[in-house]
């Protein structure tokens, strides 16, 4: 199991949890457990997201491995200018 | 690829300072530009804009334009297909296509001052622009909202219905689209245990990213659905994927090639023109030049958010921060966006806080759509938070750098947006600014010192190079970003460290969309850390090339040969066996070794790492006029490595120059009928040399593990901390507390004169 924090406005869409627990591999299962689990998680997703592992953001990489004890936040889709 | 396991590396190449390879091109006036780029039979295009802020279009008769001799196309929304619910990443956030393309040319509705509503492609400007004033449009002009805390309020005039996120909080205005928290700790105890809380409420205008060269295309399509577009842009790959879209083309039909650019800071991560200009020559048969004027850039183009805020900070009187809170609301223009994420993540990341909350909401208003511009939605907030730490610091009689110091995030921080901080150089960026004369030297009457600290996320992404070893020992890297920052001499120079020749050996080529792979867009100050650690990765790749040519000449095995200054030599049992094989050897027998050499990289970079600066800004302020005199400006900022040390420091101080624009003179003025008072540079005052200081840059090199030479972006950093720094460094020469932006001389003298 992967501890996944999620920001705050989606908390709302998780029962009210700052942490929940997904069975996930990589970036991509994280992304299709949290979905499955609290549907209201999907249209962000669809919107796009990052997912920071241990500290390192990541965007789109389906296949970056995420270990159990891993620290992974959710966190919205990061760009620039 | 991780930090090299090299504790000090000898770079020779790296570090140093040669002279920009596109230089002589661009004083000479022979470099490319946008507008630069003609062809056999081409037409010119011309734009018809809405007059209104919001308005809904009842019907466009273009039969007296058509007829009008020269003209040979005009399109409307009408000549743009369906694009279904596709969301397309350009720039600071993920648009769906629909939006894109409807700003491109008005469906429906206008919703802003500027908005295209209509095209004519002719034989002359002159022509084309008869030709506008024969289009009827006919409107029904709405209420409109240019206001963000306006369009908020329940009942405002709605910009467009059915946007609204399942976020945001029901009973607000449909305007706003977009909401967003972050944060952790308990605010409630933490304001408790603070000696002093400090409460303010800011804003900050929209600011325009001020490029010189404004956008211009030239697009030409065959009778078979084939197009070329030349296009001054920072990625040409989602132009193609955009214009493919829009135009219902396959984007292998489309070729797009970047001109060179004169000038983006995120402003041209956008697409506006090239679609109109590809369906005029779709229904012309000819190619189509379409180049913006000043006015429709700024009436047409991105501009920053616009914002209110409110910051909230508790401290101790030993200056520890107890708790922070702000509320964010930004607003992007006419169309969706989720700018105000990045702010409410920014706003506190400079700081190791129990307890932090950030609240952001995004509302839609009838001002043109946002671009991205330099770190976009953070510079904002960090104004706001850095301003109440400067006021803090006064009302508690403490040193503003040293507060910033004893707060200060570090390696384990837990950040406010989520993830905790590996290496990070913040405390030393501050040290660096704490040893530094300017903080020492002494001030005048009327004149005060601010200083900020900044934070920017920096970002890696999907990116591709090929790099070739000719036959005569030279070096050619065909990269896939243009060159906004001086990432053709970067990217140069590592290829050149990597393979052990010299810079001037090595040539970058900005490649069109048919000759690489997909590169994201030259944004997030990813390019010299993505690109370059594609570059160093397929340089390893010809390397390993090499060394095997070089070991069936020498008839042994591959493994026992190292790639050493530019050569591959013998090691283990063999090493002295042979002498060693240059480059230039390797490359002039390739052909009769196994054919051409190259080396090739494509990935989806991660590892950028985070970015801190501070600024310290000294300025006087006439109590007579209230006009505000930069005196003397200084940015520190972490580099990890500075690859051409020019160049960062060209970045680092044209930041702080665009954020003292921001601070003191640039903004959307619009008047009583919600259309744009100050489009032109006169009117719209960006800094010039005359009204600056020498800008010191002071490179800190604190290198980044996620790179193999240590490299961090720098782009965006530097525009984050001016905007506080001329606040806090005004408030005090002034001896009152603004908190509006920008302070222009009328509102400094209003804030002078109400102090009584």
């Amino acid at each position: 199991m992967v501890a996944v924090k999620l920001w705050g406005s989606l908390r709302a869409f998780a029962d009210g949890q700052e942490v929940v627990q997904v069975e996930a591999r990589n970036f991509r299962e994280l992304l299709d457990r949290l979905g499955e689990t609290w549907p209201g998680l999907k249209p962000q997703i669809a919107r796009g997201v990052s997912v920071a592992v241990d500290g390192l953001v990541y965007r789109e990489a389906w296949f970056t491995p995420i270990k159990p004890d891993s620290e992974v936040v959710l966190m919205p889709y990061m760009q620039g200018g | 690829m991780a930090l090299d396991n090299q504790p000090k590396r000898e770079f020779k190449v790296v570090g140093t300072r040669p002279p920009r390879p596109d230089g002589v091109d661009k004083v000479t006036g022979r470099a490319q530009y946008g507008a630069d780029v003609s062809a056999p039979g081409m037409l010119v295009a011309k734009i018809l804009r809405s007059p209104h802020a919001h308005a809904e279009i009842l019907s466009i008769d273009t039969s007296a334009a058509e007829a009008l001799p020269g003209v040979k196309a005009v399109v409307t929304w009408r000549d743009f297909g369906p694009v279904g619910d596709t969301i397309i990443d350009i720039g600071e956030d993920s648009s769906p296509l629909a939006d894109i393309r409807d700003n491109c040319l008005a469906r429906g509705k206008v919703l802003y001052d500027g908005h295209a509503v209509a095209a004519v492609a002719a034989v002359s400007a002159e022509v084309a622009k008869a030709a506008l004033k024969l289009i009827k449009v006919e409107y029904r002009v709405l209420p409109y909202v240019t206001d963000v805390d306006a369009a908020m309020k329940p009942g405002a005039p709605v910009v467009l219905s059915g946007r609204v996120e399942e976020t945001v909080q029901r009973g607000m205005s449909e305007n706003v689209t977009h909401y967003c928290e972050f944060g952790h700790g308990d605010l409630e105890s933490g304001f408790e245990a603070a000696d002093v809380v400090v409460e303010r409420s800011f804003t900050t205008a929209a600011t325009h990213q001020g490029y010189i060269e404004p956008h211009a295309c030239l697009a030409s399509m065959t009778a078979d659905g084939k197009a070329d577009l030349w296009c001054c842009t920072q990625g040409q790959y989602n132009v193609r994927s955009v214009c493919a879209e829009i135009l219902g083309m396959e984007a292998s039909q489309l070729r797009v090639t970047a001109s060179e650019i004169g000038g983006g800071f995120g402003g041209k991560t956008s697409i506006f023109i090239e679609p109109v200009a590809l369906a005029l020559s779709r229904k012309a048969g000819r190619p189509v030049k379409l180049v913006m004027t000043r006015d429709e850039v700024f009436k047409a183009t991105g501009p920053t958010v616009s914002t209110s805020m409110d910051v909230k900070i508790g401290m101790t009187k030993d200056g520890r921060i107890t708790a922070a809170s702000s509320h964010l609301r930004y607003s992007g223009g006419a169309f969706p966006n989720a700018t105000v994420d990045m702010g409410a993540q920014a706003a506190f990341a400079a700081y190791d806080l129990k307890a932090v909350r950030t609240f952001g909401w995004n509302a839609l208003t009838n001002r043109p759509k946002e671009s991205a511009y330099r770190a976009p939605g953070a510079p904002q907030a960090i104004y706001a938070v850095e301003s109440v730490i400067d006021e803090l610091c006064q009302k508690l009689n403490l040193d503003p750098l040293e507060v910033r110091l004893k707060n200060a995030a570090k390696k384990g921080t837990r950040s406010s947006y989520g993830p905790t901080f590996d290496d990070i150089g913040l405390i030393a960026t501050l040290e660096a600014a704490k040893a530094h004369p300017h903080l020492k030297a002494p001030l005048g009457p009327n004149q005060g010192r601010g200083i900020s600290a900044g934070f920017w996320f920096n970002f890696g992404g999907n990116t591709c190079v090929t790099l070739n070893i000719n036959t005569d020992g030279t070096v050619s890297v065909t990269e896939g970003n243009p060159d906004i920052g001086g990432s053709r001499a970067s990217i140069g120079m590592m290829a050149a460290e990597e393979l052990g020749v010299p810079f001037e050996k090595v040539r970058t080529i900005v490649a069109d969309t048919a000759s690489l792979g997909h590169n994201d867009i030259t944004d997030g100050s990813r390019v010299t850390f993505a690109v370059g650690l594609a570059t160093i990765k397929a340089a390893r790749d010809a390397i390993q090339k090499m060394c095997r040519r070089a070991a069936a000449i020498w008839g042994i095995d591959e493994e026992a040969v190292e790639w050493v200054d530019g050569a591959a030599r013998p090691s283990g049992p063999n090493a002295g066996q042979f002498p060693p094989l240059t480059l230039a050897e390797i490359a002039a027998v390739s052909f009769q070794t196994g054919g051409p050499i190259a080396g090739h990289h494509e990935f989806n970079a991660d590892g950028a790492g985070v970015s801190f600066g501070v600024h310290i800004a000294d300025v006087e302020v006439d109590p007579d006029t209230g006009a505000t005199k930069v005196l003397r400006y200084t940015v520190f900022q972490d580099a990890g490595k500075a690859v051409h040390p020019d160049y960062v420091e060209g970045q680092m101080q044209g930041g702080a120059v665009q954020g003292i624009g921001w601070a003191l003179n640039e903004e959307y003025i619009y008047g009583a009928d919600g259309r744009l008072q100050n489009a032109g540079f006169l009117d719209y005052r960006i800094p010039v040399a005359s009204d600056l200081p020498m800008i010191d840059a002071v490179i800190l090199e604190i290198p980044n593990p996620g790179h193999p030479y240590g490299v961090r972006g720098v782009g965006e950093t530097g525009i984050v901390p001016p905007l506080a720094a001329l606040s806090n460094a005004v408030s005090r020469a002034a001896g009152v507390r603004l908190n509006r932006l920008p302070m222009s001389p009328p509102r400094v003298l209003e804030a002078i004169l109400s102090k009584g």
